[in-house]
């Protein structure tokens, strides 16, 4: 066939459906484009030449959330936003993940008052935390990595 | 968690035309998840086909009660949360609020301080427009532009990470003065800023000023006349780029920068093209400055030495007992300032950032209110926006230079 | 204080039978509300306070009747000066005119003031909350609503707080 000709007798693998579809999935996770405060800046950062998180599959922002899986929540949270969070997170198919970047965003930071939800987890299930006022380019790279660990470990049962 | 509350047209019935409740021209909703409104702005567009009938900004996507949360803590507790405000001008907030802070209690800055402040306000200023830039050229379809800017941009946050230890969140200006002086590889790190953008700046410009396609997308674009930028109470770059060659640290100079020479860039177009040169040269200008700050950087002390208000170095607080009890006040209950209202303005990347402090005799702010550029520059959406196609809005969003942390507060 | 200032406030206190106070450097004058749209006009037009940088307001509850003052901040491209003009409003519910007609950029500044303290603007065109949601109750920044402040978890309290934290589900 065309490809065997182009890249050579590549042999067999032999792994499990499991390995081979988490592997997929921890490799072109495609995040929300979705900034809020501070926060996005240096999620702007980090996307940007000096980190480049397309090393880790993640350059691809999509704008749209029916075409990504994973939220990044970036900035505070307010008790105005958050019905329009969760309203993306419902637009978002599944398998989805979310990831609080910054201390407002994990549990409401120096911001403890009236408008600002103290945490996201109220509003969507969060499976990473990233501390940090704004966390470093590094750290929120941490935090991804840290996510794609956890993506890597799914059972197939746990598949909906 | 309430759930969002549909409007309808009827209650917006006071802004929209007659064509929209026959159901002629059509109501557009852009936000608050939108890649290019540079963060949760809603925008209510009612679109005769392509073109803008007329624009609803709707804010507050970003509200974080800062105002409020201040008033329960001490003056110094305080200021952590002017960082978050305009995050992209994080130094110039903190700038504000100290003179603010300073003009109420009656505080001497030693030069030295001053000469800090004015180089950290504009190298902040240098990355604010250079993060600007990048983003507002992404809105228009030119990725790489993005990439060149964050390059240099991350040399300015190395400067703050040296002096402060932190990127965006300095908090290093407080009340008389800066936290602490320099590391010596400030001024070999500051230098280098300083004699690599020029050269950087050309390369922006020679990708973008004369680019057939940027020019198509900018020039005559969200046209505002000078009348309308102090009508609407426009400032900044917006009404540098209508001709009016308005600063306020040239009008009315704080931090010492009448010792400094520069120009005030102006572009007579008043489109989102002028905006663009105006910010080009503002960049250059204050490259100059901090290079004549630079040079001439005074010796002494980086902060007050009136101790009512200025915490004492560690050093003093080993061998002094007065110092140990002003340590011990100032960190625990702060200091009080009279009861009594002051008012500061500054010049921000944006335009004209004020602050209004009022004391109670106590040690807690009992009115801080921010007058902010993004605030009062989004509000002339409607005008910038009337008749241009829709593709335009993203362009003059970007023109505008919105920080919503900044209007919403 | 100036020459052109003086002359201004000068102006304002024989006029509009103003007050003025002053501190650090800022003149403020103190209008009744009768008289502040008359005032403005005359600001404006004869002495050319073209631009408004702020209008806002506090709140002087419980301690000191009139609860709210307004406090507008006009600028002066010609002169180069800054006046502060204060509105002592009486009661919990007051009411001043708009500005908007004199100053387009009042428009917003005026909602918010609406939004967060709750003081009416006689004859504004768009009198809807600006930040906070449109079905929001009460007014944030008046000194009698409460900053909502939410018990921080420490190690020892972590537990208790957890369970009845409303945490979100898929």
């Amino acid at each position: 066939m065309g490809l065997e000709s182009k890249t050579g007798n590549m042999g067999v693998v032999t792994t499990t459906l499991e390995n081979v579809v988490n592997w997929s999935r921890t490799n072109s996770m495609w995040p929300l484009l979705f900034g809020l405060a501070c926060c996005a800046i240096e999620m702007m950062g980090a996307q940007a030449s000096n980190y480049d998180l397309s090393r880790f599959g993640m350059e691809l922002n999509r704008a749209s959330p029916r075409q990504s899986d994973l939220m990044i929540v970036a900035g505070r949270v307010s008790r105005k936003m958050a019905p329009v969070l969760r309203q993306l997170y419902d637009q978002m198919p599944d398998p989805k993940w979310v990831l609080a970047m910054g201390d407002c965003a994990s549990c409401g930071g120096v911001f403890n008052n009236y408008a600002v939800v103290q945490g996201v987890d109220e509003v969507v299930p969060v499976d990473v935390y990233v501390s940090g006022c704004p966390p470093r380019p590094e750290g929120l790279i941490h935090g991804i990595v840290t996510l794609h660990e956890k993506v890597k470990k799914e059972k197939i049962t746990h598949w909906a | 968690m309430t759930n969002i509350r549909e409007v309808t047209v009827d209650e917006l019935r006071h802004l929209v035309s007659d064509r929209a409740m026959t159901g002629e021209t059509m109501l557009l909703n852009m936000g608050p998840q939108h890649p290019s409104t540079h963060g949760v702005l809603r925008l209510l567009l009612e679109l005769d086909g392509e073109i803008v009938v007329n624009c609803i900004p709707d804010i507050g996507f970003l509200h974080t009660g800062v105002e409020k949360n201040m008033e329960a803590k001490t003056y110094l507790k305080a200021e952590v949360m002017t960082d978050r405000l305009d995050y992209l001008n994080s130094v110039g907030n903190n700038l504000t609020y100290c003179l603010a802070i300073e003009k109420l209690v009656g505080l001497d800055v030693p030069p030295r301080a001053n000469a800090l402040r004015v180089i950290l306000s504009e190298l902040q200023r240098i990355s604010s427009h250079l993060l600007w830039l990048g983003t507002s050229c992404l809105d228009l379809a030119a990725m790489s532009v993005f990439l060149y800017t964050m390059r240099e941009r991350e040399m300015i946050l190395d400067v703050m990470e040296l002096i402060s230890g932190q990127r965006m969140m300095t908090t290093y200006i407080r009340p008389g003065g800066v936290w602490r002086e320099v590391p010596p590889e400030f001024v070999p790190a500051v230098q280098k800023i300083i004699d690599v953008m020029p050269g950087r700046i050309a390369e922006y410009e020679s990708m973008l000023t004369n680019n057939l396609l940027f020019m198509e997308r900018t020039q005559g674009i969200g046209v505002v006349s000078a009348e309308d930028c102090a009508r609407y109470g426009l400032s900044g770059p917006v009404i540098r780029g209508s001709g009016v060659a308005f600063d306020l640290r040239k009008a009315q100079p704080y931090s010492g920068y009448e010792q400094y020479d520069f120009d005030i860039p102006t572009y007579n177009t008043g489109d989102v093209f002028g905006r663009y040169m105006v910010r080009m040269e503002e960049m250059r200008q204050s490259v100059r400055i901090v290079r004549q700050a630079l040079s001439k950087m005074p010796a002494g002390p980086v902060q007050s030495a009136n101790r009512k208000f200025v915490p004492p170095p560690r050093s003093e607080i080993g061998t002094s007992m007065e110092s140990l009890i002003h340590h011990f006040k100032l960190w625990t209950e702060g200091f009080p300032a009279p009861k009594q209202s002051v008012f500061v303005t500054t010049e921000s990347p944006r335009g004209i950032l004020g602050v209004f402090l009022e004391g109670d005799g106590g040690p807690k702010p009992y009115r801080v209110h921010y007058v902010t550029p993004s605030f009062i520059n989004l509000q002339s959406m409607p005008l910038l926006t009337r008749g241009h196609f829709v593709a335009d809005v993203v362009g003059i969003i970007g023109s505008i230079d919105i920080v919503l942390g900044d209007a919403d507060r | 204080m100036n020459e052109t200032l003086e002359q201004i406030v000068k102006d304002m206190k024989e006029r509009f039978a103003a007050q003025i106070t002053e501190y650090a450097g800022d003149s403020t004058v103190i209008l009744t509300p009768e008289y502040l749209l008359d005032a403005v006009q005359t600001l404006r037009g004869e002495h050319n306070f073209n631009m408004l940088i702020d209008a806002t307001a506090v709140d002087y509850w419980p301690d000191q009747e009139p609860r709210f003052h307004m406090v507008y901040h006009l600028y002066s491209m010609l002169n180069n000066l800054i006046l502060r003009l204060r509105v002592p409003l009486n009661g919990n519910a007051p009411h001043v005119p708009t500005l908007e007609k004199l100053y387009p950029a009042a428009n917003w500044k005026e909602r918010e003031v609406w939004d967060m303290f709750g003081i009416t603007f006689d004859g504004h065109s768009d009198p809807r909350r600006i930040v906070m949601p449109y079905d929001w109750q009460g007014h944030p920044l008046r000194k009698d609503y409460p900053l909502g402040y939410e018990e921080v978890q420490f190690t020892f309290n972590a537990v208790e707080i957890d369970k009845r934290k409303p945490y979100a589900k898929e």
